[in-house]
């Protein structure tokens, strides 16, 4: 009993950090129809200088956290913004070659990061009680878990927010399902183009800075190592669904731990496993709308 | 190419001397990498409707879409002396010109309220008090996702999200398109009604929607614009109706298969 209530509280709080990712991935191709493969650099910057600001406030203090994090959500807000607007916008409806310049981003932001802070990994502390456990249904669960999990909720819930109530997340939502015709309403899509890449920048940054807690370590391929689940979550959820991208991360964090524990470190396979199913029955994934 | 109206060769009405509020020429438009207008040469009648006729495929639409820049294009498309063609789409739509494309658009997951919002165009005045007036069954249905109604019923938002504002000139593709005959005839009123407000460029296969809505006529065949000249010369000539739009005027429809309020 107690391994499960422990494995369910670390899978979804590895969910939460794959949601903070897949989340971005997935309103920029819903959007923007860009599959952007240096969303995981978004991360591992917010890790890093999240990394860095709080070793100078102190790594142990919740003021050092809190730093961390505003940190992490500012950096890969900027550097998303900077990505759009200089790379991404110029390649506009060139798909092709906006793959291969986020491809190459994200090469040349992780040498740059071997370059700057090396590869080998650097390893996190945090405040004391983040890394204590609290007991629950008897199994002793890590504190950070619970802390992934609040961000994760939030982030979900600003987004949903956003979406619903704004004038640009009525935009984007509209623009997610016709993009012409939002242009032809007089409505400048750019825009909104911008303000989904530093949204999704945003939740990466935070990830960033949670995952290197979850791990207790960052290393310049933490993001694009979690980049690649997050491509997975996001193509099963459904491209352009943050609900979708919001229980697929879920979903795929669980299965992972559980084929983890109970199926001798299968767990990365059982998550291909399911990709494949659900491409097979669902190919526009669990919320995504008919192509 | 010589900025001759394209009026010249043909028997131009005494309305037709009036300067066009939409004057496209040699419009040329690319979709997919092929080149799907070759020629066209347009103009937009400064009051009433202009309807823009030929048969299915001669590239009606994407010489819509090319005047407002959601195909790659080339030519020129002046309003009101402005030239559109360097200009991206939304700041064409922001110029004044309505568009209510084939097939309604509406935004299937949008409340009808907010397909409407999203349609508020910046420096415009919202006519809210038109639409709803025009369109009550709207407004009792605000709060309803957009793709949830009838065919007939998303045509009317998509009319009303080009009504709400002001507009220099309105497109509109196939209106009646799929619609029951009841309906035809309501979008047809709205048309004329709106047609008083803002000149209209109406593509249309009902010809008997074209009678009693249009002044003027261009025929596109094969993405070139092939014939200018009154609706009515136009749709009394058998033979010429026969020839260019490949039925005869008086049997109306160009024998297109009605789907009534098919939800869509
Ligand atoms: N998305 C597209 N891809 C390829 N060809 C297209 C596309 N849209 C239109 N066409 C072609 O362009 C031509 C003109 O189409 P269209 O403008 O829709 O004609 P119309 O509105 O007069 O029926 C047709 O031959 C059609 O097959
Ligand atoms: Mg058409």
């Amino acid at each position: 009993m107690s391994t499960v209530v422990l494995l369910l509280f670390t899978g979804v709080g590895l969910g939460a950090i794959y949601f903070l990712v897949a989340s971005g991935l997935s309103l920029i191709y819903g959007l923007m129809h860009v599959l952007n493969f240096a969303h995981g650099v978004f991360l591992s910057l917010g890790a890093f200088l999240g990394f860095e600001v709080a070793s100078r406030l102190g790594a142990t203090t919740w003021t050092g956290f809190a730093a961390s994090l505003l940190v992490g959500a500012l950096a890969g807000a900027v550097f998303a913004a900077l990505t759009e607007r200089l790379l991404v916008q110029r390649l506009y409806e060139r798909h092709i070659e906006q793959v291969l310049v986020t491809v190459g981003l994200g090469l040349a932001a992780v040498a740059l990061f071997d370059g700057i802070w090396g590869t080998d990994p650097r390893f996190i502390s945090g405040p004391a009680w983040m890394g204590r456990t609290t007991s629950v249904l008897g199994a002793n669960v890590p504190n950070d878990r619970f802390v992934a999990i609040l961000v994760a909720a939030l982030v979900l819930l600003g987004m949903v927010l956003f979406l619903q109530r704004t004038r640009y997340g009525m935009i984007i939502r509209a623009g997610v399902e016709n993009r012409a015709m939002v242009t032809a309403l007089g409505i400048d899509v750019r825009t909104a183009f911008t303000l989904v890449f530093t949204i999704g920048g945003v939740a990466a940054g935070l990830g960033g800075v949670l995952a290197s807690h979850y791990f207790g370590y960052v290393s310049p391929l933490l993001g694009q190592t979690l980049l690649i689940f997050a491509f997975i979550v996001t193509v099963i959820g459904g491209l352009g669904s943050l609900t979708g991208a919001a229980i697929a991360s879920v979903l795929v964090a669980l299965l992972q731990q559980f084929a983890n524990y109970y199926l001798a470190g299968t767990g990365d396979l059982a998550v291909v496993v399911l990709l494949a199913v659900v491409l097979l029955t669902r190919p526009s994934g669990l919320m995504g709308r008919r192509a | 190419m010589t900025s001759a109206s394209p009026c010249e060769d043909t028997r131009a009405g005494a309305s037709l001397t009036a300067e066009p509020v939409l004057r496209v020429r040699d419009l040329q438009a690319h979709v997919a990498g092929q080149q799907v207008v070759e020629h066209v040469d347009l103009d937009v009648a400064p009051v009433g409707v202009t309807a823009l006729l030929g048969r299915n495929g001669v590239g009606k639409t994407s010489t819509i879409k090319a005047i407002l820049g959601l195909v790659g294009r080339s030519g020129t498309v002046e309003l009101d002396g402005t030239d559109l063609v360097p200009l991206p789409t939304h700041l064409v739509v922001r110029r004044g010109v309505g568009y209510v494309p084939e097939d309604r658009e509406v935004f299937a997951g949008l409340t009808v309220r907010d397909n409407l919002r999203l349609a508020e165009r910046r420096g415009s005045t919202h006519h809210y008090d038109l639409v709803y007036d025009l369109f009550p069954e709207l407004h009792q249905r605000g709060g309803q996702a957009a793709g949830t109604l009838s065919g007939g019923q998303q045509q009317m938002v998509s009319l009303a999200r080009a009504l709400l504002n002001d507009n220099q000139v309105l497109l509109v593709d196939e209106p009646t398109k799929g619609l029951a005959p009841r309906l035809v005839a309501e979008v047809s009123r709205v048309l004329a009604r709106a047609a008083q407000v803002a000149p209209v460029l109406l593509v249309e296969q009902n010809l008997q929607v074209v009678r009693d809505l249009a002044q003027h006529a261009v025929v596109l065949t094969d993405g070139r614009s092939v014939h200018h000249g009154p609706a009515a010369d136009l749709l009394a000539d058998d033979e010429l109706t026969q020839r260019l739009l490949g039925v005869h005027a008086d049997t109306g429809d160009q024998g297109r298969p009605a789907d009534p309020e098919a939800p869509a």
